[in-house]
């Protein structure tokens, strides 16, 4: 199997590209830290991985993202499976009271993934197979005041894959959105983790399985589509007043 | 942020990082704000108090691997990688681990911190006779290699030193050929202690030896067990396996283990075994880790959680002073679902390291008030037969009993304080002990 991950070294991408490497993949990895890449490329190979190339590059620059992808097709030959993993975690309030920000945000969580699967979906359109899986977030399922453009763009990323889910039946190219609730990775490391937490390995084992059934949205654990279901289902009149 | 180990007790408020490269934890250790104790922690699998200080850092995002060198055998990667996700890399080479414990969820830094054996110490010794090299990062924030040959003295007192010389961050094993992962097991009922002595001594040249006790039987069968002896089949599979058992949700009361459920669990334990004790093929993963497949079974001793008591006699005093232990737990009825017995080979050159020849038993017990009494009648018994505990399994032995079994502490204190001269290193154990 040849995949192409993107947002390489997050807890995440690096939890399912070690599932990968297992299933002896080809690998081809993206993300802006080259020192972090090294290390990882290094991991999987160790771990079964057949080949392990990377490419550095800051996945805000939406403009070499066509290079990138097209040196990712060069390295795999064809690309059957593409994971978009990377994101960030904005300042709220900084992104309420300075738009610049907030546009930046927005950019690399939800116009930069567009880009991206702009240009995969033409190589697999060709090829007429393949997957593109993006890590979207239950923080796009409904506009919290504590956490709004961030799930402001998550919610754009998932309209956009339901609608280039339909325009690419036809091609056999397969669309998953993932929706991952509270991950205890490194980014909330030192945090009192509750029972809603789950660890990097268990949910790259989800999206694994959801990948390999062809699931089209999928929350990661499953009981989050519960929990989402009932957050969704608060009248706006409630909804409004609640802080979270 | 609460933590504890194993055992679950003793408990302690900590401020637990975890560092995601060895640069930060360079960052860490170098920061001189961090006030208090300063301990690494691995995959949290020490019984006791080994792990637990005012902040903690934990290794479990050191999982990567460097390295594997399929021509010498051996394999790199970081102090926080599992024994199972090595199994898991390593098996498909036709390699395996040379030492295992008895769970295969404990990190390779703490092995190396405890000195970890496993049911072939008579033949192979213990985990860090294997090691090759690590880098220990020092509290001055420097990153030293050490191996038996580089940095002899920090490789000795690091190899069973509980984290207290440093922080492990990069590990170099060296790894073992093996036929296949299918284990031919050999099981011989012995009717009492004596019986199961001279057995294990007998079959000496068996691979893995290791007895499972009745703790609670009394006189003609005192100390009851059925010994397992173990090889690596010429013929079997060589597919890395892991059960997935259930898992225990949450703490049971522990009024639930009594004299007479630890009786009757230990009375058809014994017989059943006895029944199907014959010659078999198991996956290496059931011969190795029977308590793995349960997960999370410490939580069945109760909210309090529960005291691992491991101790080794030389070989001088093995047989007598075990009676007496043995005699004196049965007597008490307090005790202790599952003991191991075991023999061990000659010790290491390591200063802390547990084992040394002669025998090894493991005993758990509840963690109730009318424990720790018995507890202290057993340590003068070990005591007594120069005998000692194991650093990784305690959370209660006084600093008088550390000090007169295990001797080279001394030494051991002279080269930690070369590592670490302001002593930032510290656990609840090493000040319980009188080591910092």
């Amino acid at each position: 199997m040849n995949i192409l991950l993107i947002g390489a070294t997050s807890a995440i991408a690096k939890a399912v590209s070690r599932l990968y490497a297992e299933r002896n993949a080809r690998l081809f990895l993206i993300a802006r830290n080259e020192a972090r890449l090294k290390v990882l490329a290094d991991d999987l190979t160790v771990r079964g991985a057949q080949s392990v190339d990377f490419h550095v590059m800051d996945l805000a620059d939406t403009e070499n993202h066509a290079n990138a992808v097209s040196n990712a097709k060069s390295a795999l030959e064809n690309i059957d499976l593409a994971l978009i993993c990377h994101g960030s975690l904005p300042d709220q309030e900084t992104c309420e009271s300075d738009f610049e920000q907030a546009a930046q945000e927005i950019k690399v969580n939800g116009l930069s993934v567009i880009s991206l699967c702009t240009e995969i979906s033409k190589l697999l359109k060709e090829k007429k197979s393949g997957t593109i899986a993006v890590i979207t977030s239950v923080a796009g399922d409904r506009g919290r005041q504590s956490n709004f453009i961030y799930g402001a763009s998550k919610s754009m990323v998932s309209t956009y894959l339901q609608g280039l889910r339909g325009k690419l039946l036809p091609h056999d190219v397969h669309i998953l959105d993932i929706r991952p609730g509270l991950v205890d990775s490194p980014m909330t490391a030192g945090l009192e983790k509750g029972v809603l937490w789950s660890s990097p390995e268990s949910i790259a084992t989800k999206i694994v399985n959801s990948i390999d059934k062809k699931k089209h949205t999928v929350y990661v654990p499953g009981y989050w589509r519960i929990i989402m279901a009932t957050v969704r289902s608060i009248p706006e009149v409630l909804f409004k007043r609640m802080k979270f | 942020m609460q933590l504890h180990g194993w055992g679950r007790f003793p408990r302690k408020d900590a401020n637990l990082l975890e560092p995601s490269s060895p640069e930060s934890f360079l960052e860490i250790v170098s920061e001189k704000e961090i006030a208090g104790s300063l301990i690494a922690r691995g995959a949290g699998r020490s019984y006791g108090d080994s792990a637990l200080a005012d902040t903690v850092l934990s290794s479990r995002f050191l999982d990567s691997f460097l390295e594997i060198n399929s021509t010498n055998d051996t394999i790199r990667c970081g102090a926080g990688v599992s024994m199972d996700t090595l199994l898991k890399v390593v098996i498909p080479y036709g390699l395996f681990l040379p030492v295992l414990p008895g769970t295969k969820y404990v990190s390779v830094g703490g092995a190396i911190a405890a000195d970890i054996h496993g049911k072939n110490h008579h033949q192979d010794g213990s985990f860090c006779d294997h090691v090759e090299r690590f880098s220990l990062l020092l509290s001055s924030g420097k990153t030293i290699e050490c191996s038996p040959t580089e940095n002899k003295d920090a490789f000795c007192a690091t190899c069973g030193g509980m984290g207290l010389t440093g922080v492990i961050l990069e590990v170099t094993l060296k790894l073992e050929k093996v036929p296949s992962v299918t284990i031919q097991r050999k099981s011989i009922p012995a009717a009492n202690l004596e019986e199961c002595m001279d057995l294990i001594e007998e079959n000496e040249e068996s691979k893995h030896s290791v007895a499972w006790v009745d703790c609670l039987a009394k006189g003609e069968e005192l100390g009851r067990s059925v010994l397992h002896l173990a090889e690596h089949s010429q013929i079997g599979t060589k597919e890395y396996r892991s059960r997935k058992g259930p898992s225990i949700p949450f703490s049971t009361p522990s009024f639930l283990i009594n004299k007479f459920t630890t009786q009757l669990f230990n009375n058809s334990l014994y017989k059943l075994r006895k029944q199907t004790a014959k010659r078999r093929s198991v996956n290496y993963d059931a011969y190795f880790f029977p308590l793995d497949n349960i997960r999370n079974w410490n939580r069945l001793y109760g909210g309090k959680g529960f005291i691992q008591y491991q101790l080794v006699l030389p070989l001088e005093t093995a047989r007598s002073g075990l009676r007496e232990i043995i005699d004196r737990v049965s007597e008490s009825g307090k005790g202790s679902f599952i003991s191991v017995l075991k023999k061990f080979g000659n010790k290491n050159e390591n200063l802390l390291s547990f084992p040394i020849a002669g025998y090894t038993l493991t005993l758990d017990f509840k963690n109730e008030k009318k424990v720790f009494p018995l507890l202290k009648q057993l340590d003068e018994i070990v005591l007594a037969n120069k005998g000692r505990l194991y650093l990784a399994k305690d959370s209660r032995m006084s600093e008088d009993v550390f000090k007169s079994s295990y001797l080279s502490w001394e030494k051991f204190l002279e080269i930690k304080t070369e590592l670490d001269p302001e002593c930032r290193f510290a656990s609840l154990q090493s000040t319980r002990l009188g080591l910092t």
